[in-house]
């Protein structure tokens, strides 16, 4: 017997439970003529869960129906509708959603608030496209179905809660109130993913009588992404010599290049190293950032500052890289930080102010991991109430760290062990000491050896675990739904985009975007006519410069050629000259041989003569 | 988010470049549980899966359907059952949660009633392009969402198996229109439908010429050579692209054969067993089909958006 003060978790589970068997029966077309015996049972087993204050969501309406309908198929059209079970109509009083974790809100989809539902009880459901043949068939899902159909109940909840309901399951409140749902898993049962034009959709279970093969499917994605690698951004937050450093040594078993940092940094500088680090067949490309200078200025007003811009830095690029019209997802290497670790000083008392302001300020930005530097300076009972005063404080001041998840059955058990004890004192050391037989990292000091291994000395294992053993891919996926998200939305915000209207949403975006274009080609064409005016600037004067070289060179020219002319004039003076010197000198030789042969002849024949006389004296 | 988009970080696949530089790693850290971590969130979030089956009426394509999933996902419609031929084409979709050793698969599988059946078949490709387009269009307005959803339902058409009625000759006009069309939006994978009517010789060469047909009027079916991501993939698709068209036989009654029941198609002449090796590749195409999840509608999607966002 179903009392009114039952939780309505077990009961609805029970109802629905036992309504999804018979229903599935009714559905049967063999099981038609049986119907109405069934009815009978179902609508008596309602009846009571009315009683105890459950609205079985299309199941009811079904029942109704089927009885006065001419075709004996159920639920038509209207099987998401809820209305009053008890034909007198009415809303009925919804109840508040018990804490019980299960229970889920649903609200309708923009557009079908007020259709054939009455005032106070809404259910998401699909858009009828007006009815085909017959009637849709009753949903019936097992209690507890998978991750999507409550993600579609989610996905109903945060159209209607506008910006910011993330909240997650059942004691979300944020739901404003005014149309709490009916309890969630029979509604989710008469909800089905909406699907256009085609009507008629059945969302039921079916067996397999055999082997089909998609079992595959998640080792398939695993391959594909250890293929393709895995990124994971840590930041490490703490001041100069804190052994930020050292512990990301120890956390990854290698050594890190780095040189430790000097104390006078003008200002907080954060410092990013990649590396890449394959274990088996995983590759893993992990990027540390450091914060350079943090805590060693004497104003330390502005040290958030620069970690923040950071992280906004890296998220802009991915939103930059999502926005494109190409955009390469799958090959773009993400830098968006996935863990801080917040180092807190060892002091022994509480925190600093500058920790909580700059916790303060990134806890909504990125998942914080708390944690207690150089453990090994502090006693085990100091340790405690360190710790306790740490988390209060952290409490009190309304920091949001990072909830390792507890949702998942696999892990939850080890989460919730470990969260007790945030923050994790942790010592780290990359030098190994001889313990018993074996190696083993630890400190040595006079007066003893602190292992880094041993979880009675700090709680080094658990971080390690905690970070990437067991939470890395929730870390991720955090970071990607839950701060990405809320960067996303700020910032688009902002640009001034809304989505308060489907109308207005795609064309908001083509008009910022064609306003930006223009207002960006606008510019273009500025520097464009800039440019163009410099360079013709720029052509005059060398031109300029040109001619008058032009000019220097002519000039040279004609000189040298004037002085070559002159040059040849004396040149063919000398030769005139010259020549004439040679005809004189020629006439002269002529003239003295003249005379010489004259002279010669003259003499033969003065001697011939006077032969001649000798002759002719003789004779 | 859907799992394809849960790791939207990975870092490319190129070997480390000179920022990064590797380490070695002095002892065990337990990078690699990350793995166990992604299958069981990959478990819990549960698998969506799109068909859409076109072909005239009567080639089987109900059975097929029931066969590849081993369960009544369609009920068939056997001949002579007062169904009145729909006058215009039609879509019909239908949404199963199989699952199976813990992965569940939220399956919806789309008919399309009333394709090539009437005797002026011009255009009749435009609802179903229509269709396809309007699920990208969905999608593409609730990712651009200022307060997105944190998984945003997937109701694009993954996969689209296309039935060649078994003439034995080659691609008709009809179905050559229809997938030029399809293939640059959306993976389509034709299938020789009631291939026990054909011998095995003369399914050869069907196969050979439909092959021939498609480089022809270059039609890409799934797997697309474009999309083949390392040598691996390269062996294995051109394996798979060998194959295309595959010859299916849908069955979905068991009988008596040799002492164990199977699956399969009794006639006079004998039982044409279902998914067997080496008769009609029902198998290998259910690999192929469940392999497409994870690549193929990213792929599409990918040009769809691209496009969609240019004009």
């Amino acid at each position: 017997m179903l009392s009114p003060q039952t939780r309505l978790a077990p009961v609805s589970l029970h109802l629905l439970r036992s309504l999804s068997c018979l229903v599935k029966r009714v559905a049967e077309p063999e099981a038609r003529t049986s119907a109405p015996r069934i009815l009978l049972g179902l609508q008596h087993v309602v009846e009571r869960g009315v009683a105890a204050r459950v609205q079985a969501a299309g199941v009811s309406v079904a029942l109704e129906r089927v009885v006065s309908g001419p075709t004996a198929t159920f639920a038509e059209g209207e099987s998401c509708g809820l209305s009053p079970l008890t034909p007198a109509g009415g809303p009925h009083a919804i109840p508040p959603p018990t804490a019980s974790a299960r229970a889920r809100r649903l609200t309708p989809l923009p557009g079908e608030a007020n259709g054939p539902f009455q005032a106070g009880s809404h259910v998401a459901l699909i858009k009828r496209e007006g009815r085909r043949r017959g009637g849709s068939r009753c949903r019936c899902l097992r209690a507890g179905a998978g991750c999507w159909q409550s993600a579609a109940a989610r996905e109903a909840r945060g159209r209607r809660a506008g910006a910011g309901a993330r909240a997650r399951a059942g004691a979300a409140a944020s739901v404003g109130g005014e149309h709490p749902g009916a309890a969630g898993v029979g509604a989710a049962a008469a909800m089905a993913v909406a699907v256009g034009r085609p009507s008629n959709e059945e969302l039921r279970n079916l067996s397999l009588s055999g082997h089909v093969g998609f079992d595959s499917l998640p080792d398939q994605l695993v391959n594909k992404s250890t293929s393709q690698g895995f990124c994971f951004n840590i930041l490490c937050v703490g001041e100069t010599g804190i052994g930020k450093s050292t512990l990301m040594d120890t956390l990854f078993n290698t050594k890190f290049e780095s040189d430790p940092a000097t104390h006078n940094e003008p200002g907080v500088r954060l410092k990013a190293r990649s590396y890449e680090l394959q274990e088996s067949n995983v590759r893993l490309k992990l990027t540390i950032v450091d914060t350079v200078g943090f805590g060693d200025q004497i104003n330390k007003d502005d040290s958030y500052k620069p970690i923040v811009e950071y992280i906004d830095a890296q998220f802009e690029a991915y939103l930059q890289e999502e926005l494109k019209i190409k955009r390469s997802l799958f090959n773009y290497h993400d830098t968006r930080i996935h863990a801080c670790l917040y180092f807190i000083a060892p002091t022994g008392h509480s925190l600093k102010s500058l920790d909580l302001v700059t916790m303060k300020k990134l806890d909504s930005k990125v998942n914080i991991i708390p944690i207690i530097a150089k453990a090994d300076t502090i006693a085990k009972n100091e340790l405690h109430k360190f710790k306790s005063k740490i988390m209060s404080e952290l409490v009190s001041n309304g920091v949001q760290i990072y909830q390792f998840p507890t949702d998942e059955e696999t892990v939850a058990e080890i989460n919730a062990t470990m969260s007790v004890h945030l923050p994790f004192a942790v010592v780290g050391s990359t030098e190994e000491v001889k313990i018993g037989n074996k190696m083993a990292k630890a400190r040595q000091y006079p007066w003893g050896v602190v292992q880094v291994e041993n979880e009675n000395h700090c709680d080094f294992v658990k971080l390690r675990e905690m970070l990437i053993r067991v939470n890395m891919e929730d870390l991720r996926e955090q970071t990607h739904t839950r701060h990405y998200e809320l960067y996303r939305r700020c910032k688009l915000e902002e640009m001034g985009f809304k989505d308060t209207d489907p109308d207005s949403k795609p064309f908001s975006l083509q008009e910022t975007y064609e306003a930006k274009r223009n207002e960006f080609l606008g510019e273009l064409q500025k520097k464009e006519e800039e440019m163009r005016q410099m360079f013709v600037m720029r052509v005059k004067e060398k031109e300029a410069e040109l001619k008058e070289a032009e000019k220097e060179l002519h000039e040279k020219f004609d000189l040298l050629k004037r002085t070559h002319q002159e040059e040849k004039k004396k040149v063919e003076d000398k030769k005139k000259e010259l020549e004439e010197e040679v005809n004189n000198f020629q006439k002269k030789k002529a003239a003295a041989q003249l005379l010489q042969s004259q002279a010669q002849q003259s003499g033969a024949q003065q001697t011939k003569k006077d032969k001649d006389k000798k002759n002719a004296s003789f004779t | 988010m859907d799992p394809l988009r849960q790791s939207a970080s990975p870092c490319s696949s190129r070997p480390s470049s000179p920022k990064t530089p590797p380490c070695e790693m002095l002892g065990y850290v337990g990078i690699e549980a990350v793995l166990d971590q992604l299958k069981i969130k990959a478990m819990k979030m549960g698998f969506e899966f799109n068909i859409m089956v076109v072909g005239q009426s009567g080639l089987g394509k109900s059975t097929m359907l029931n066969t590849l999933f081993k369960s009544k996902v369609w009920k068939c419609t056997l001949p002579g059952l007062a169904m009145p031929t729909p006058q215009t084409l039609q879509l019909k979709s239908v949404t199963h949660v199989i699952e199976e050793k813990g992965v569940k698969l939220k399956l919806t599988v789309t008919d399309t009633p009333g394709f090539g059946d009437q005797i002026n078949n011009d255009k009749c490709w435009n609802p179903i392009l229509g269709y396809i387009n309007e699920q990208y269009e969905r999608y593409l307005q609730e990712e651009i969402l200022i307060t997105r959803q944190r998984h945003i339902p997937d109701t694009r058409v993954h996969c689209c198996v296309y039935f060649v009625p078994p003439t034995g000759h080659c691609l008709r006009p009809l179905d050559i229109e229809f997938l030029q069309r399809l293939c640059r939006t959306v993976n389509v994978v034709p299938v020789i439908a009631r291939a026990d009517s054909l011998t095995l010789e003369e399914r050869e060469a069907f196969r050979r010429r439909i092959q021939h047909n498609l480089r022809t009027h270059c039609i890409e079916v799934y797997p697309q050579k474009c999309f083949d991501e390392d040598i691996n993939d390269r062996i294995l698709n051109s394996k798979i692209r060998d194959r295309i068209p595959f010859a299916v036989v849908g069955a979905d009654r068991q009988h008596l054969v040799n002492g164990r029941c199977v699956l399969g198609r009794k006639t006079k002449w004998g039982i044409i067993e279902g998914p067997t090796v080496g008769k009609p590749t029902t198998r290998k195409q259910t690999d192929l089909e469940i392999k497409s999840l994870l690549a193929a509608g990213r792929t599409q999607w990918r040009t769809w958006r691209t496009v969609s966002f240019l004009c």
